[in-house]
This record gives C-alpha cells, structure tokens and sequence, in this order.
C-alpha cells in the first residue's frame, strides 16, 4: 500500500466514523447502512466467485440460513444477538460447505456451477416457507426490546456502525486472503484449475475453503439483516431477489479486487436511488437500472469500476489483469 | 388416495402441462444446443409472450390460439435483435459472462413488465377455458389437451426444420464445428441469432397456449425458467427429444408428486431432480455430449 | 527414484498405454521418444496423478503412488509440466511463480523470494511484473519451468519444453536443464527435439503404440537404425550418431 493510498483510506474512514454526526435524517443513515451491507456481503461474493472464480446464482442460501439460524434462536431460546452473529456465519459458513462439497466433488463448474447454487436458494425457499419452526411464508417478527445489549439501537447510528464494521471486516478479510497462501491458490485456480493441481494445490479444498469463508461471511450479512429489520420471510432471506443484489454488487465494483465491492454498492445504490429520484417511486425502476448496469459492465468493463479507477490512478497502463 | 381414479387423471393432466415445460425447455436445449449458452432470459421471454397473448386478446379480442400467428414471429424477431445486439456482442465468448447478460437482460424485461403492467396477476376467461374432454376414465380441461396437441406438433415442425431444411442443417453445422462452419462462408452470426430466435419463437407459441389455462404476471417467468433447466438437463443438454420426454416427465413427476405428498413437494421434487441430475449425471439421459 | 511396473490405461477401448515398464535412477536425466500418439503424454499424467491407469503400478523412492491425486504426488515431490503451456494468463510472471512456490513456503515473503529465484535461475527475472499472456512462445516455456521448479521437486516431468522454439533458444533451455540436474533434481522428458536429447540424456526410452520398444543409451539406440528410423522418420539414426542439429519433423 502506498502512502497517498493510506492517506485516503485513512481520510475515508474518518468521514465514514463521523458520518452519523452529520447526518441527521434516518432516510440517508439507512441509505448508508444498505451500502454497507451489501459491500460487505459483495466481498464476500467475490471472495468466491472474483478470487476463486466460482460464481453463485444463490448466496440467498447463505443469507438466509444465517437469518433464520440467529432469529429462530433468538425468537425460541432467547439467545443474545450479538452471540447471534457466531451462530449466523457458523451457520452459513456449513452451508457453504455443504453445497460446495457437492458441487465440487462432483466437479461441478461455470454456469452448471451457477445454477446449482440458484436450485438449493430455491429449494432453501421452499422449506422455509413450508416449515413450522420458520413461521411459514408468514415470516418471523423478532421481537422489539431496545437495549445495545440486544443489539437494538433507538436510532439509526447504532445500526449505522455496527454496518461499518462489518463492511471493514470484510475488506480487512478480502485483503488479507490477497496477501496469503490461500489467495493465490484461488487466483490460479481461477485461472486454471488443471495447471494448479499440476502444481500441488489442493483445488478442491481451496474451492471448499473459499465457499465456506464466503458462506459464513454472507451468513453474518443476513444476522445483520434480521436483527435490522426486525422481521424476515422465505422470500426475503432465500429469494433470487438478495443473490441477484449481491452478485451485481460484486460485478459492477470489480472482481476479484479488494474495494470493488464497496465501489459497486455505492455505485448500483445510488443510481438506483437516483433513478427513483428522478422518476418517481414505481417499484422495478431501480431493478431495471441494475439489469442495463449488469449488460453494460459486461460489454464494457469487464474488470468494473475498481479496474477504472486502478487505470485512472496509474494512466500509464501496467501490469493489472484483464 | 392411490386408486388409479384419482392417479389417472392426475397422470393426464401431469402430462399435459409437461407437454408445455417441453416446448419452453425445447426453446432452451436449441439455444444451448448450438450457441452453449445458458439463457437465463427464458423465462422472461415467456413472460412477454404472455403478455403479448393477453393483449391481444383483452384489446383486440384476439383468441390466444389465433395470436400464436402473430406471437411466434414477434418472438423470434425478439429473439433475433437480442442474440444479435446485446448477449452476442457483450458476452466476450465467456459461458459465464452469457449467463451474467442474459440475467442481466431477464431483470429489465421483469421489471419494465412490472412498471409499465404493475404486479397484478392477470388471466383471460376464454369461452372454453372450462370446457372438459373424456378420456379413459380421466376429464381433462380443453385448453390443457390442445396445449399438449399442440406442443407436440410444434416439436415435430422443429424436428422437421432441423432436419430437412437448409437453415435446420447450417445450425446443426453451426452447432457442431463453429469454426468449420464459419470456412464454409456460413454466417456464424447470423444462424446465432436465428437460433436464438427459433428458441424465443418457441415459448412465443408455449405462451399462447399456456394463457387460457395460466395466468400471467411480470415474475411468471420463474415459475417455468428453472423447471425448463431441470427438463434440459434431465434430457441432455442440446437433445430435443431429451427435452420432449424430459418434459413430460417432470410434468407427471409434479403432479402425481403433488398429489401424494402435498403440493409443495412436487415443486421440491423437480429441485431436487435438477440437483442430484446435475451432480451425478450432467449429460442426462437422453444422449447429448457432456459438458 | 522412479519405477513404472506394466502400466496400461485405455481410452475407450483403446490402449494409449499397454504394459509399460520403466525406471527412472536418481540424478539423472532420462528422455522418453516415440512418434507422436505413441502415448508419453498419457503415461506422464499417469505418473502426475491426471490419469488413472487401469493396470499396473508406479512407485516413487520405494512408495506406491498409483491413482494418487495429482495436488498429493506434486506433494511428494513430482511435478510436470504441460506440452500445451498452461499459464495463468491473468497473472504476472511473480504470481504465477509463487502459485508453485506456495507449496513448500505457507508465508508470503518467503514464497516470493524463492519465486524471485527461481526466475532468475530460467532467465525470467526480468520479466517478473508482466502479465503471463504477454511472454513469447519461450517465455511461457521458461515460465512453465520456473513455476514447477518453484515447487521444489525430487523429480521434474518435462512434456515437450523444447517444441516451438528456435535453435538459440533450446540451447538456453538445454542450458537451464544441465543446471537444474546439478542441482539434485532428477529430470525424465518426452522430447521431439533429438539434438536435446543426444545432448541430455543419459538413458532413453523408446514408446510406440503404447509399448516401451527399445531402451538404452544414447549410442545404444542410435545403434538401432532400424527401431530409429520405423518410428522417429527417416536419417533420425544418422542425425542421432553424429549430434547434429535440428529437429525430427
């Protein structure tokens, strides 16, 4: 890291720290909070499908599976929230394991890869919504108890930081695993599975390490979710609706880069937000945004918006990957 | 609860909607057939031709059987622009940049579906919607018998166009030996597209037969997109009789999987088909190469 | 070091490999020829873990490593490289080196300095911050090398490292190979490129149709003219005897 990087980032944290202090309205703070959580929950995405090159239809089964494990728990035992949080990656992080065991062991790959995540987020779906101990498609309410030790804040700031936090973990995470033995066993998985084999990695544990980091780290996204809004339901924890918001996050910001997630959150929030801004409040109009966004990163800017910014700061060109 | 007078007509009615999983899933396997890609939009498509026939019918009082003329070609016309614009162009040749664009592609036509036509579901009441047809010991409502009718001859024509024509026998060149084919001074581009087309045209006729006994909304698409991944799996990718049998037995499976064991189960039980096909036999099991 | 006892695998009825035998001593460098689809591709993913053979057994110092996976015999100390180079194209040259590197040294420092070593031991050193998809035909070679080198190896299965390139540049490698064989790594190569291998090897295999055919030293086989020519063109024998450059096909 370079000293002008630190700076800014170290700038960028202070603002973000003192974010709540500015802003007052509960509408922006959520606004926020929704970034945060999703640059989180990206990270984790791509720590997958950018790093390890496996791309998931379905981090709905990780979400959701960490949002009913902390609720159920909380609603039938009364276990703590913040305990919660161990118990929510714990249990995304065995579902991750669990569907990459199966899929990679039988060498599952690409889009046959993609679209066995999507059937067990729907298969996930179906259960919950049929399931006595999940509310059904009714739902859970979680019930109202403001208290820090709940993890129920009287206003949005409280949320607000505990978001923050998960989001600097995840980039803490990301970086760290870029920096590591595992990391590059990803990449040249990523790149070429038979060669990294020739050269002694462990492909399918690597693949099975980075599904389970993935899953447990989007697990906890969902604890957060829960514990936010209080309530949760099939289709919002195991929906195609998260998996689709998660992915596109992810793309958008850049693959396989440490901030591009953060950067495809604040970009595809905000200009869905502007969008509805600019033409009224009709439910889809964002959707339709992140879609055209999905097309055009694809034809245009296959590294996202971290390679445009990495190209920005070094015109002259370099050593980065395509 | 097992006496065949309640399974018979269950199996009938399981097979008649299979009939039109087929026609969607024989969209599919032509399109992963000759271009291998997955397309996510299926179902989306579906969606528009379904709002195509419920249009036509509630505006212009056209009957959904007659609309099937004007469907099918606007379809494939559908198909063809965003084969050639957009996924063809966008997609760099990389498998999961295809899937990634034509999701991409499925999120704005569900969403334009549902700003433009709001949420609401919508059905048409036909004259013979409840008209019901003897057969054996099973009464079958009209619309699902000329729904199967139909989607087999469908497949039969697409089996014939494949089979006989020149067109049928560029695509087949395309979608053995691209390179080849491209030697040969055939227009890669171009049978892409067509393909992609016949493959839309295909769910512009499932929709029109589908309307009299469905409903139509903008997510009504995903109602059929997986359980047409699942029916092209099972049969193979790129096989159309795969696809025709694949077809109707998730249908069957789905009806009498219902009936047993409740309503939710036969929807588990083509996941779970789609999973374990996926895990254990990718090829299917209707020939097809693997993958 | 290397002992490969009657080992057959087929492909759909067909045999790439039936009942070959052979061995492999310590310290040396031995070269596997034959006409191409004779099978020494197969019978070296066969010993890297990439194919199971159907029949037979290979052992490694004594141990049996048949149907091992191939992450686990790279583990024991056998790597190989691809007659197609495989790199990671998105990678540069430093990480695609350290991906081998990685397998002895969990730490990064010391995985990126022996990575630095190791391209500087095959010429790379330069070239450490290029992206692989921009080397040459011979970089990519080299690079092919450095990345199983990196993984520090007892035994090192070289699939065609000369092919494709120019006669300057196999002289480089022939060099690098010398080198690496003085270093205490054993080196068994399939190899086209005859004037290599009279250079190289101290013993040589010959396979065709699946079958270890002749075996001996250099003089030896080139004492077979009739082996020779049935199998690796005509004047190979000729050309073998007297040394002289350039390639058979």
């Amino acid at each position: 890291m370079t000293m002008r990087q630190g700076l800014a980032g170290g700038l960028v944290l202070v603002l973000a720290l003192m974010a709540p202090l500015a802003i007052q309205s509960d509408f922006w703070l959520g606004f926020l909070i929704t970034i945060l959580l999703f640059a989180a929950m990206g990270m984790a995405w791509n720590i997958l499908g950018g790093y390890a090159g496996q791309f998931s239809f379905g981090h709905a089964a990780f979400f959701g599976t960490g949002a009913y494990a902390t609720s159920v728990l909380h609603i039938a035992l009364g276990l703590n929230p913040w305990l919660g949080l161990l118990v929510a990656a714990a249990a995304g992080g065995t579902m991750g394991l669990l569907i990459g065991y199966l899929s990679f062991r039988y060498g599952l790959r690409g889009s046959y890869f993609a679209l066995i995540t999507l059937a067990f987020a729907e298969v996930l779906r179906i259960l919950a919504n049929t399931a006595g101990f999940t509310g059904g498609g009714v739902g859970l309410y979680l019930p109202l108890n403001i208290g820090v030790a709940n993890m129920q804040f009287a206003g949005k700031a409280g949320y607000y930081y505990v978001a923050l936090g998960l989001a600097l973990a995840s980039i803490l995470i990301a970086w760290r695993l870029e920096r590591s033995r595992l990391g590059a066993w990803l990449a040249a998985i990523r790149e070429n599975e038979d060669a990294a084999r020739a050269l002694g990695v462990d492909t399918f544990a690597c693949k099975l390490a980075a599904i389970g980091i993935s899953g447990a780290m989007t697990g906890v996204g969902g604890w957060f979710y829960a514990h936010y809004y209080l309530y949760i339901d099939p289709e919002i924890a195991y929906g195609p609706g998260v998996s689709v918001e998660i992915l596109l996050v992810a793309i958008v910001g850049g693959l396989g880069t440490v901030l591009g997630p953060l950067l495809g959150s604040v970009a595809l929030h905000a200009a869905g937000e502007l969008a509805q801004r600019l033409m009224g409040d009709t439910p889809g109009l964002n959707l339709i945004f992140y879609g055209v966004l999905l097309v055009v990163m694809v034809r245009l800017m296959p590294d996202g918006l971290a390679g445009l910014v990495r190209r920005w700061m070094r015109p002259a060109g370099g050593t980065q990957r395509a | 609860m097992l006496d065949p007078v309640i399974l018979l007509p269950a199996a009938i009615n399981g097979l008649t909607m299979g009939a039109v999983y087929a026609l969607v899933a024989l969209g599919l396997t032509l399109i992963y057939g000759v271009l291998h890609i997955i397309n996510f939009a299926h179902g989306s498509l579906l969606m528009v031709g379904l709002y195509g026939a419920f249009f036509l019918y509630q505006a212009g009082g056209i009957d959904p059987y007659l609309s099937l003329v004007l469907l099918v070609p606007a379809l494939f016309g559908l198909g063809y622009i965003l084969q050639w614009g957009v996924i063809g162009r966008a997609s760099h040749g990389s498998d999961q940049n295809v899937l990634l664009v034509t999701l991409g592609v499925s999120i704005v036509i569900e969403n334009l579906a549902l700003y433009f036509f709001t949420g609401d579901t919508r059905t048409i009441e036909a004259p013979y919607a409840f008209e019901m047809v003897d057969i054996a010991v099973a009464r079958v409502p009209l619309p699902r018998l000329v729904a199967f009718g139909a989607a087999l001859a469908i497949a039969a024509l697409l089996w014939l166009l494949m089979a006989k024509t020149d067109l049928g026998r560029a695509i087949r060149a395309v979608a053995k030996e691209r390179q080849g084919a491209r030697l040969v001074g055939i227009d890669v581009d171009h049978i892409f597209a067509m393909s992609f087309g016949i493959g839309t045209a295909c769910v512009g006729a499932a929709a029109a037969l589908l309307l009299p006994m469905f409903y139509v909304s903008p997510h009504v698409g995903h109602v059929f997109v997986l359980v047409a991944f699942t029916v092209v799996v099972l049969g193979g990718m790129g096989s159309f009789i795969g696809a025709l049998l694949g077809g109707l037995i998730i249908g069957v499976t789905e009806s009498l999987g219902g009936l047993i064991f409740g309503e939710t189960f036969g929807q588990l039980a083509i996941f779970l088909i789609f999973i374990a096909i996926l895990l254990f036999r990718p090829t299917g099991f209707f020939g097809g190469r693997p993958s | 070091m290397l002992e490969v006892n009657a080992v057959t695998k087929s492909f759909g009825g067909l045999a790439a490999v039936a009942a070959a035998s052979l061995r492999v001593a310590e310290g040396g460098i031995v070269a596997l020829i034959g006409p191409n689809g004779a099978g020494k591709t197969t019978l070296f993913a066969a010993i890297s873990g990439f194919v199971a053979p159907d029949n037979g057994q290979i052992l490694f110092n004594g141990a049996a490593i048949t149907g091992l996976a191939p992450h686990l015999i790279c583990r024991r100390g056998i790597v190989r490289t691809f007659q197609i180079v495989q790199p990671f194209g998105g990678l540069t040259v430093r990480e695609n080196i350290v991906v081998g590197a990685h397998l002895r040294h969990a730490g990064r420092r010391k995985a990126l300095m022996r990575a630095e070593e190791v391209a500087r031991r095959v010429g790379l050193g330069e070239l450490l911050d290029r992206p692989a998809s921009a080397l040459t035909v011979a970089g990519r070679k080299r690079l092919e090398l450095a990345r199983a080198l990196a993984t520090a190896p007892r035994l090192l299965l070289l699939d065609e490292v000369m092919a494709g390139l120019n006669p300057a540049e196999i002289d480089e490698i022939v060099r690098i190979i010398r080198d690496i064989r003085a270093s205490g790594v054993t080196v068994f190569l399939i190899e086209h490129v005859m004037q290599a291998v009279v250079s190289l090897a101290d013993y040589v295999y010959v396979l065709n149709q699946g079958e270890i055919i002749a075996q001996g030293s250099v003089s030896e086989i080139a004492a077979m003219p009739n082996v020779i020519e049935a199998y690796l063109g005509h004047g190979a024998a000729a050309r073998m005897t007297t040394g002289a450059a350039g390639a058979v096909q």
